[in-house]
């Protein structure tokens, strides 16, 4: 059924929402991929079973979500109406859960999250730490629908703002508001998002396409990936919204082919709309036709990039341009194009419903509303966060992240990915908004929030962002194809204890040249992680340099293992484990380490409980 | 390799045979083999009527494809940063042990490929394995065995 006007749409809303029983008890399943690693989908099979076998069907619904952010405690699963949130679940726990909890309303003891702080335990979602004080504008409505049903998606209020535009408001009206919002591009530097639409809509030209920039290359963040495949919808009517005001008829999403659930659920979506009339011609009978390509991506980090997106959804290798002639004026196939990250797309349509003095009383002076970030890395409460722009480092890491596992300590954090930085403990207190990010060398990027602890080598990191950026350097330009190599030899070089002082000052003019030359952002930015850790940990290249030493214990060339006498219980753990013969020894009995024989691959390391590997 | 043109006109049909959709079509070219035969190349390039190094340019740029048939099972160790602070290294160097094989590489009797990935979007459970499509979180280098099953070599 093809909705023609807004009214046909509120009348099928009221309808769906008449239909639904606010009190009907419902079973949330996350199946974001953090959870189906924790296999949720056997805990959701196992429900689907139960309800059958008890004949519930009819009384409970049960309802497999996108990612509830808590990934570290997957599988989850939310019992509403009362919002009782049970982590860890196993499909042995299911019947209880069914006959405790749905049938007689008493709660699974077992199930529920302890508070490592006070030891507590928590009943409901908002009560755990980890959620109370995030702001979830966005991540909260990947609770409430199920990305497969779009009538899930229109019983929270979805296509309403659409609705309202294409009824109520004029092109320039709609970038005026989003102008007024203050919102800035999630993807990458934080362009403003209301003056990126204004220039494509006032370029030359009768055909301009609005694309949606789903690559997230960035390794370690996976926002991107969680809004799209837990609540598409939300990117789609941003987009539709988006095309309204520029012009455009055409559109793209772009999406990371690594994601096979992300691609399916927004095909599903895409197809859902198109049969409701979101998207097609004469769009709830306004006049207005616009309809979206999915295509997916091939594995190339700078495909992000958006000349190099562009280049290949026209179906040539992932290339940067020079961006002397703006992409809003020619970009895909030559057309004026406006390229958005899925986080911005899914941020309109909120805007749209409660205005822009609503959205721009969240957040700080110049960084508007709501960020998620992937907090990942050694952290204890790992997933994905949404906070309001300039909330502190220190309440993220600490507050909702719980801290650092294992009584260790915090070292650093990086954020912005390969282009961005890693930020000391000296700094924990900082606001995190775009600006405050570039200004200690690092930038918001995509959301990543790597956590690091004393176990973290800095120079390590250093050479692992440089090479990786090497090997995605997509080689057109000499100084981003050239400089990466010889950077990151020199880092190896420092890794193996090889390194001199001058090598210091050659990485400074190596990063000025990559900043100064480089074709693409990828290059300009590529020294960030290296020049930052330079600047807050010198210390620690100097120790490798110098001394010969990782105080980090990371890299192979500066270290040896051994087996410390007086923790040893002789379990035999190492031993077993080694894959070189390296350690030999009695059961019960000191075991003994021969260095020529190991390869320090760390097994042993990890795998002693009793703190009896050494690493010096 | 003797490859079947009208399995391969199917897919490009469903592009129209546009241009633009080059990667698509690999892509599913890609899925079909788990590689890009060389015949299946010349065969898009021609009816595409692009030429062969356009089409030889993009399968080699994207990594995405491969030119090289692979193993019957295929193990992605994630080498994105949230795995790598968390050891991912340890499980790669254990299961290129216990393979025989290095990255990139399929093992002599077929049976697995070993990759890595940049990142496959479950970074809160990292080190994260994928085995033929199904994630594996928390991996350390004593679950390798677990992972390949009975299966050594
Ligand atoms: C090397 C490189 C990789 C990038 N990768 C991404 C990406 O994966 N996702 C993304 O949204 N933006 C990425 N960007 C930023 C985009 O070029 C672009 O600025 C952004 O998508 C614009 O959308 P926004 O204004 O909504 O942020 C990347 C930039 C560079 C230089
Ligand atoms: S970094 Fe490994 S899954 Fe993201």
């Amino acid at each position: 059924m093809k909705l023609s006007s807004e009214k046909e749409l509120e009348d099928l809303r009221n309808e769906i929402i008449s239909e639904r029983d606010p009190d009907k008890p419902c079973i949330a399943v996350c199946g974001g991929t953090g959870c189906h690693a924790s296999g949720c989908s056997n805990v959701a099979r196992e429900i689907q079973a139960e309800l059958d076998s008890k004949n519930l069907k009819d009384k409970v619904d049960l309802r497999i979500t996108g990612c509830h952010g808590f990934c570290e405690r997957g599988p989850i699963v939310i019992v509403f109406p009362e919002g009782i949130f049970y982590q860890k679940v196993i499909p042995t726990d299911v019947k209880e859960i069914i006959a405790s909890t749905v049938e007689n309303g008493k709660i699974v003891d077992k199930l529920l999250y302890q508070d490592p702080v006070s030891g507590k335990k928590k009943v409901h979602v908002e009560e755990i730490t980890f959620y109370h004080k995030q702001n979830r504008l966005l991540l909260e409505n990947n609770t409430r629908v199920d990305p497969a049903q779009i009538k899930d998606y229109l019983a929270i209020k979805g296509y309403s703002a659409l609705a309202k535009v294409l009824g109520t408001m004029t092109p320039e009206a709609v970038i005026d508001v989003v102008k007024k919002s203050g919102l800035r591009g999630r993807g990458g530097g934080g362009f403003p998002t209301g003056r990126k639409w204004e220039s494509t809509r006032d370029a030359q030209g009768d055909i301009k396409y609005v694309i949606c920039n789903a690559d997230e290359g960035d390794p370690g963040a996976y926002m991107d990936r969680s809004i799209l495949e837990g609540n598409p919808h939300s990117v789609l009517e941003g987009m539709i919204i988006g095309a309204f005001a520029i012009g455009s008829n055409e559109g793209y999403v772009y999406v990371r082919n690594e994601y096979p659930l992300a691609v399916s659920n927004i095909s599903v979506a895409i197809k859902q709309a198109r049969e409701l009339g979101f998207l097609g011609e004469n769009i709830l009978g306004s006049g207005f036709s616009f309809d979206v390509k999915l295509n997916r991506g091939g594995g190339a980090f700078v495909c992000g990039e958006s000349t190099a997106l562009m280049a290949s959804l026209e179906g040539k290798p992932g290339e940067p341009r020079a961006k002397y002639i703006h992409t809003s004026e020619k970009g895909l196939w030559d057309k004026p194009s406006n390229l958005n990250n899925v986080e911005t797309w899914a941020n309109v349509p909120m805007i749209i419903n409660n205005g822009y003095e609503w959205y721009s009383a969240i957040g700080t002076e110049s960084s508007k509303g709501t960020k998620v970030f992937s907090l990942v890395g050694k952290i204890n409460n790992t997933g994905l966060v949404e906070v309001p722009m300039g909330m502190s480092l220190r309440e993220i890491i600490f507050d909702i992240g719980g801290g650092i596992p294992g009584g260790k300590s915090f070292k650093a954090v990086q954020t912005g990915g390969p282009s961005g930085g890693c930020i000391p403990e000296s700094l924990i207190d900082m606001p995190v908004d775009y600006e405050r990010l570039t200004e200690v060398g690092s930038m918001m990027g995509s959301g990543g929030m790597i956590v690091m602890d004393e176990d973290t080598c800095m120079v390590d990191l250093a050479k692992y962002f440089t090479n990786f950026l090497q090997e995605e350097s997509c080689g057109k330009c000499v100084p981003c194809r050239e400089g990466l190599r010889r950077m990151g030899e020199i880092l190896k070089d420092i890794t193996q204890g090889k390194g001199s002082m001058e090598d210091l000052s050659l990485i400074e003019d190596l990063a000025g040249m990559l900043k100064d030359a480089s074709l693409c952002a990828l290059g300009t930015t590529a020294a960030n992680p290296v020049m930052s850790t330079l600047k807050y940990f010198r210390d620690e290249y100097i120790a490798h340099i110098s001394d010969h030493k990782c105080p980090a214990g990371v890299c192979r060339e500066l270290i040896t293992y051994g087996i410390d006498p007086d923790n040893c219980t002789g379990c035999g753990l190492c031993k077993k484990n080694c894959p070189s013969g390296a350690i030999s020894g009695e059961r019960k009995h000191t075991h003994v380490l021969d260095t020529g024989k190991c390869i320090k691959c760390g097994i042993c390391y990890n795998v002693c409980k009793f703190e009896a590997v050494r690493k010096e | 390799m003797k490859i079947d043109e009208s399995k391969l006109d199917s897919i490009i049909n469903e592009y129209n045979g546009e241009k633009g959709s080059l990667i698509s079509i690999l892509q599913d070219i890609q899925a079909q083999y788990q590689y890009l035969p060389r015949e299946a190349m010349d065969h898009v390039a021609k009816r595409l009527k692009i030429p062969r190094v356009q089409v030889f340019g993009v399968a080699t740029f994207f990594k995405a494809f491969s030119l090289k048939p692979k193993g019957k099972q295929q193990i992605h160790v994630c080498m994105g940063t949230a795995c790598h602070v968390r050891g991912s290294r340890m499980v790669l160097e254990e299961l290129e042990r216990k393979l025989g094989i290095k990255a990139g590489d399929t093992t002599a009797d077929n049976e697995y490929t070993l990759e890595t990935v940049n990142c496959v979007g479950a970074c809160a459970l990292g080190p994260v394995v994928v085995k033929n499509e199904e994630y594996r979180g928390q991996m350390t280098p004593i679950k390798v065995e677990s992972l390949l099953g009975s299966k050594k070599t």
